[in-house]
């Protein structure tokens, strides 16, 4: 293919600038003096000392946090199972039962939060009107109905990235290691489960990124139980916007540029020591 | 124990959570306050015909803008050597991680009539040109609470997820299928227009359905860019399940609804996708 000429380059530093725009001045104004988010009056770090101060944001975050990990490692160890499972299956039931995995991925998140409030709100009436009443509890929306929903939508992203792993592992070395007379379980943890692991581990950050970037679906179903940093944020858009928000996105960019960072070195490392060995491979045979 | 059965957690999850839910929709969508059967919330439906027909022309207009920025661009991040193109997709995915909520709001400081880029045009001397040559009362462009800063909004929000599937099948194609045709004499426009474009075909499918789905059913962008003027069917979803006119009934009828077109939309695009694909290909 040929290479790329000013326009293209041109082309390709315009999209980065809209892209990065917006965040940039956001970062800019978490450290302006005033609460305008127009006008620069100086620099302060005022709204990261307040950000520290104000219980809300921070309970959000902590909310946020725990529902992703949560969310991030039942959906991981249960995605995992179904992957499994669903590639021994034989081709129809195995077609069926991923077309309703896709449902949630393809559904509009406010279709999906909007359903799983209609059960979780006619769950929780049903409950409250008959067992609930008896001993006296009742149950609301909360915590842990918007880890369920987190769940839900998480597994479907575990199950897309395992199952591909699984298509490329050769079914005989697990065979070989049960030959040899390893137990299923031990066949599957040293045998099956490495070959499996990037796409375990790959499934398990895609659950944490979607339950943490997630806001329609846990606005439908978190009640007003419990509140993530996302709803947070949109309480207060409704409003306005303290520069506290600015300062926490800034504060969340640089954790997420360094992880980013790291892992992307990390790998390219891994991709260069691959291909040296493949390379020493290729002499030797 | 057969490995089969592993599953099992799992569908009887999705029996419980995805298939009893929208079980549910049906339902409310067919019965009134009083639990009777009717279908009342869809002749209700119809004054909202205004939502539908924002929403969908929005989202339609959204999705082209993506697809045009995003094809050329993805074209463009193919064609550059390793390094960069891992520094590009990093800094694509990178906004994906800030909330959405934040960058939509970082928007409003920008469009606003004294935002910054009002603000800037102002400096430069933009609107006293403008006023000394049309003799007009310009201080600054109206941007925000328009339905074009909605677009705005939505082809900001969506723009990397029309990028990363169709940069991901255009890198994948065998360099050597594209020297090929040119070895064969065929001028560029003709290796796109042959090659390039339909094996790139099903970046572009999913790419237009990433972005559409999200972007017909959005209802924080409308609120935050467009100032409650222009009403979206996600506002209007929304406002049936919260606010005062708390109407889950009808709320799951315009779900149905807005379901029920999407699906035929996606079903109709990938049919006349396939078929695109295969007219080219043989």
């Amino acid at each position: 293919m040929k290479k790329n000429g000013i326009f293209a380059r041109l082309g390709l530093l315009l999209t980065m600038v809209f892209l990065y725009a917006p965040i940039l001045v956001l970062i800019v104004f978490s450290f302006n003096d005033s609460k305008s988010r127009t006008v620069w009056q100086g620099f302060s770090l005022k709204w990261y000392l307040k950000l520290f101060d104000d219980s809300r944001i921070l309970n959000a975050l902590v909310t946020t946090v725990e529902i992703s990990v949560l969310a991030m490692i039942v959906s991981t160890i249960l995605g995992t199972m179904a992957a499994i499972g669903f590639f021994n299956m034989r081709k129809r039931p195995r077609a069926i039962l991923m077309a309703i995995n896709n449902i949630p991925m393809t559904n509009a998140d406010i279709i999906t939060g909007v359903s799983l409030m209609l059960l979780f709100v006619f769950a929780a009436g049903a409950f409250n009107a008959t067992l609930g009443s008896l001993f006296g509890v009742e149950i609301r929306l909360g915590f842990f109905t918007l880890l369920l929903a987190h769940i839900t939508f998480d597994i479907p992203y575990v199950i897309l990235s395992v199952l591909p792993k699984l298509n490329q592992c050769d079914p005989n070395i697990e065979e070989a290691a049960q030959d040899l007379g390893a137990t299923p379980w031990l066949a599957f943890r040293k045998v099956v489960f490495p070959e499996i692991r990037p796409g375990v581990l790959n499934g398990a950050i895609m659950a944490f990124t979607m339950s943490i970037d997630d806001f329609v679906i846990s606005y439908f179903t978190a009640g007003s139980g419990a509140s993530t940093l996302a709803m947070e944020i949109y309480a207060m858009t409704r409003k306005r916007i303290s520069p506290e928000i600015n300062a926490l996105s800034t504060l969340l960019f640089v954790v997420v540029l360094t992880l980013l960072a790291v892992v992307n070195i990390r790998s390219a490392r891994e991709e260069k020591a691959a291909a040296k060995r493949e390379a020493l491979l290729r002499q030797k045979n | 124990m057969k490995k089969k059965y592993l599953a099992i957690p799992y569908v009887g999850w999705m029996a419980i959570f995805v298939i009893v839910p929208l079980i549910l929709v049906v339902g409310y969508a067919l019965i009134n306050r009083d639990g009777q059967v009717t279908l009342d919330n869809f002749r209700t439906m119809t004054q909202y015909l205004g939502a539908f027909t924002t929403s969908f022309r929005l989202a339609i207009i959204a999705t082209v803008i993506c697809l045009v920025i995003g094809y050329p661009v993805s074209l463009w991040l193919a064609r550059e050597g390793a390094a960069v193109k891992r520094i590009a997709m990093i800094a694509i995915m990178l906004p994906m991680w800030m909330n959405f909520l934040l960058r939509t709001y970082a928007w409003m400081s920008l469009l606003e009539n004294t935002g910054i880029i009002n603000t800037l045009l102002k400096n430069i001397g933009l609107f006293d040109l403008i006023n000394r040559v049309f003799g007009t009362q310009l201080s600054y462009f109206p941007m925000i609470n328009t339905p074009g800063a909605v677009v705005l909004g939505m082809v900001y929000n969506y723009l990397p997820f029309m990028i990363l599937p169709i940069y991901t099948v255009i890198d994948k194609i065998d360099p050597k299928v594209i020297e090929a045709a040119e070895d064969l004499g065929a001028p560029p426009v003709m290796v796109f227009r042959k090659v390039i474009f339909p094996l790139s075909l099903p970046g572009v499918l999913s790419g237009i359905t990433m972005v559409f789905i999200p972007a017909v059913s959005t209802f924080a962008i409308s609120k935050l860019l467009g100032g409650g003027m222009t009403l979206l069917l996600g506002d209007l979803i929304e406002m049936q399940f919260y606010g005062s006119a708390y109407n889950p009934y009808l709320g799951s009828a315009i779900s149905l609804v807005m379901m029920v077109i999407v699906l035929i939309c996606m079903a109709v695009m990938n049919h006349f996708g396939e078929g695109e694909g295969e007219a080219v290909y043989f």
